[in-house]
């Protein structure tokens, strides 16, 4: 049968796989409530969880568990080369070049989303265009990465000097400041990490304003009037009151914004797949595994990248105990 | 009794509104602004307004390039930049009609929504079943199982493409669009349940005691009650999944081959943006004809996005 006709696809996914997984639980309930409560109360958790541990174990557990796996054997997954594969993350020349984009990914592209968020809300809370100035901001949330890169090769796009600008930044660049040269954005090493971490601000800005924007309206209005009183100027509101007040709103941000980041790949493949020493770490393992193919390296790489996560899980998973213990 | 569900809602449209309403349209009325004249004061705001025009100016530049280009005839689009047609406006929707009939755009738009759209329902379906087990049921091994669910959550895509590659072989879906949903919905998983745990969490205990008291089972609870009170948390797993799936560019490239039958729209315009000539200029009107879609998703159901994220998140 041929899987891919529209007519089978509609059916199959809108009403034979969503209704089955209901009657996979009604019929699971009713099968339980002839065994004995103690057992029952055992049992029923673990129907409600099946198709989601399912689900997670194919697409997560067992490929991550193999790719540790793979990350000691050599490139066509045959034979044990034990370290080799890390020892080859840590020494390559270009895998340095990798992790110190990453790095500078890790610090800047969080950094100035968040400061750029909190901006946005607090001076959008204050004027009475706020939901059309915000609506601008969050746009580009919904656009892909495929098309983000279509709309940044038209900001970014360079004509050698001489010719007609018809990429915006240029034309920009070189009528704004008298007597400069159009840049390469893309190309050039000093700025084309800049342009391309930017790409990915803009891209995440609105999230971030959303959530920020609805925290700061969740500050009650006494504490401002409370300090207003006191005498505090807005600077002072703004350190003692709001930022205090949005400091759980910021880290929480701040955590997805390191998660997004740290497994950033599509702008990256997009703008320059790696070239001109943008490479960063998730876009390596895209290329060892089907440009170079090389499994070995491709796994050891997906391993470090795991690995730098951790940290953030830690925190998650602290914080969680934390809530946990106050339930 | 009222439908619980609109509680939320009609509390997220109040405070929609509420800054709309705040400012008062005579400022003569308000005693303290009566010294001061309205224009000194639109003055020394100036400064506010003026760094959230240029932001503003900063976001829609990009985006509306690409609008005016993808109205733009070949020709003039190599010879000039776009802000060229605000002074000398000539517009073609040529693009457009090419884009529509003449290519597998179409195709492409029809095949996005039947990946996105099973995904999405799947996801929220299956996140929500795991999401009440863990939030509402007591059984052994269920704290480190939340924490394994946890840690799914930073695993890097890259670091399952093969093994998923060589299941989804043996399994016989490679190059199907079910693998592509059993991908996409598996990956997201971990953020849904984690998302709609702590959103159904947070329910008053007392609200799923009553019911259970009154003999409704567990199905009868959970359609009836959980469900239909968790309508913020539901919508912004929703919109998130909606909008990936939609966007997703890698799963569908590598899962279902070069084949072009059942290809997304992504997949076409990332075969549009190695072509050349003829597909140019199709290119940007493609693009924002994929665009279209997630952005009035998104628009119109952003309401209950923050609402959603921040019940969800774990308190810092």
């Amino acid at each position: 049968m041929d899987w891919n006709t529209r007519p089978i696809l509609t059916l199959l996914g809108l009403v034979v796989i969503p209704v089955g997984l209901i009657a996979l639980i009604v019929t699971g309930e009713r099968a339980i409530r002839a065994i004995r409560r103690r057992t029952r109360d055992r049992v029923r958790p673990w129907l409600w969880l099946v198709p989601a541990l399912v689900l997670s174990s194919a697409v997560l557990v067992y490929p991550t568990i193999m790719t540790v796996y793979y990350s000691f054997l050599d490139a066509k997954s045959e034979d044990g080369v034990g370290f080799d594969n890390y020892t080859w993350v840590f020494t390559d020349d270009a895998m340095h070049s990798v992790l110190g984009n990453n790095l500078l990914w890790l610090i800047v592209c969080p950094v100035v989303t968040l400061a750029l968020g909190v901006l946005v809300a607090v001076l959008t809370d204050r004027v009475r265009y706020e939901k059309l100035a915000t609506a601008v901001i969050i746009l580009p949330v919904a656009i892909s990465f495929v098309a983000a890169g279509v709309i940044w090769q038209l900001m970014y796009s360079y004509q050698p000097p001489g010719t007609a600008q018809t990429g915006t930044l240029n034309a920009l660049w070189t009528s704004v400041v008298p007597g400069a040269e159009p840049k390469a954005w893309l190309a050039d090493e000093s700025v084309n990490n800049y342009a391309l971490i930017f790409i990915a601000v803009w891209m995440n800005l609105g999230l971030a304003t959303i959530i920020l924007s609805a925290a700061l309206k969740g500050i009650p209005a006494e504490w401002y009037e409370a300090a207003r009183v006191d005498g505090a100027n807005e600077w002072q509101v703004f350190r003692r009151i709001t930022l205090p007040a949005l400091w759980p709103t910021i880290a929480m941000v701040g955590t997805t914004l390191l998660i997004f980041t740290l497994k950033v790949f599509d702008v990256v493949y997009v703008m320059t797949n790696g070239n001109f020493h943008t490479d960063v770490v998730a876009n390596r393992v895209y290329s060892e595994l089907f440009v170079a193919q090389n499994f070995g390296h491709a796994s050891a790489v997906s391993v470090v990248l795991f690995i730098a996560a951790a940290p953030v899980l830690v925190l998650n998973i602290r914080s969680f105990r934390r809530e946990e213990a106050t339930r | 009794m009222t439908d619980p569900s609109a509680v939320p809602a009609a509390r997220t449209a109040a405070v929609a509104q509420a800054p709309s309403q705040a400012p008062s349209n005579k400022p003569a009325a308000s005693p303290r602004s009566g010294r001061k004249p309205w224009w000194l004061r639109t003055l020394r705001r100036s400064p506010l307004h003026l760094t959230i025009l240029v932001l503003c100016a900063i976001w829609l530049t990009p985006a509306l390039g690409l609008l005016i280009t993808s109205f733009r005839t070949p020709g003039d689009t190599a010879k000039s930049g776009w802000w060229d047609a605000l002074t000398a406006p000539a517009f073609t929707v040529h693009n457009y009609t090419d884009a529509l009939d003449g290519t597998d755009i179409t195709d492409g738009l029809l095949n996005s929504l039947l990946i996105a759209v099973p995904t999405t329902v799947v996801t929220v379906l299956v996140s929500a079943f795991a999401g009440y087990a863990f939030a509402w049921m007591r059984f052994r091994g269920r704290g480190p199982l939340f924490l394994v669910v946890i840690g799914l959550l930073v695993v890097p895509p890259q670091v399952t493409l093969v093994p998923m590659m060589k299941l989804l072989d043996s399994l016989g879906l490679m190059g199907t669009v079910p693998a592509v949903w059993i991908y996409q919905v598996g990956f997201t998983l971990p953020f849904g349940i984690f998302l709609l745990r702590n959103f159904f969490a947070a329910m008053p205990k007392e609200l799923l005691d009553a019911a259970q008291v009154d003999g409704a089972g567990q199905m009868r609870i959970f359609l009836k009650i959980v469900l239909p009170t968790s309508g913020p948390a539901l919508a912004s797993l929703a919109i998130l999944q909606f909008i990936w799936s939609w966007n997703d560019l890698l799963t569908p490239l590598l899962f279902m081959g070069g084949q072009n039958d059942g290809a997304p729209v992504t997949v076409q315009i990332a075969g549009l943006v190695q072509s050349t000539g003829e597909g140019q200029n199709l290119l940007t009107a493609a693009t924002f004809l994929a665009v279209l879609l997630p952005l009035i998703v998104f628009f119109s159901l952003q309401r209950y996005y923050a609402r959603g994220m921040m019940s969800g998140s774990v308190k810092g």
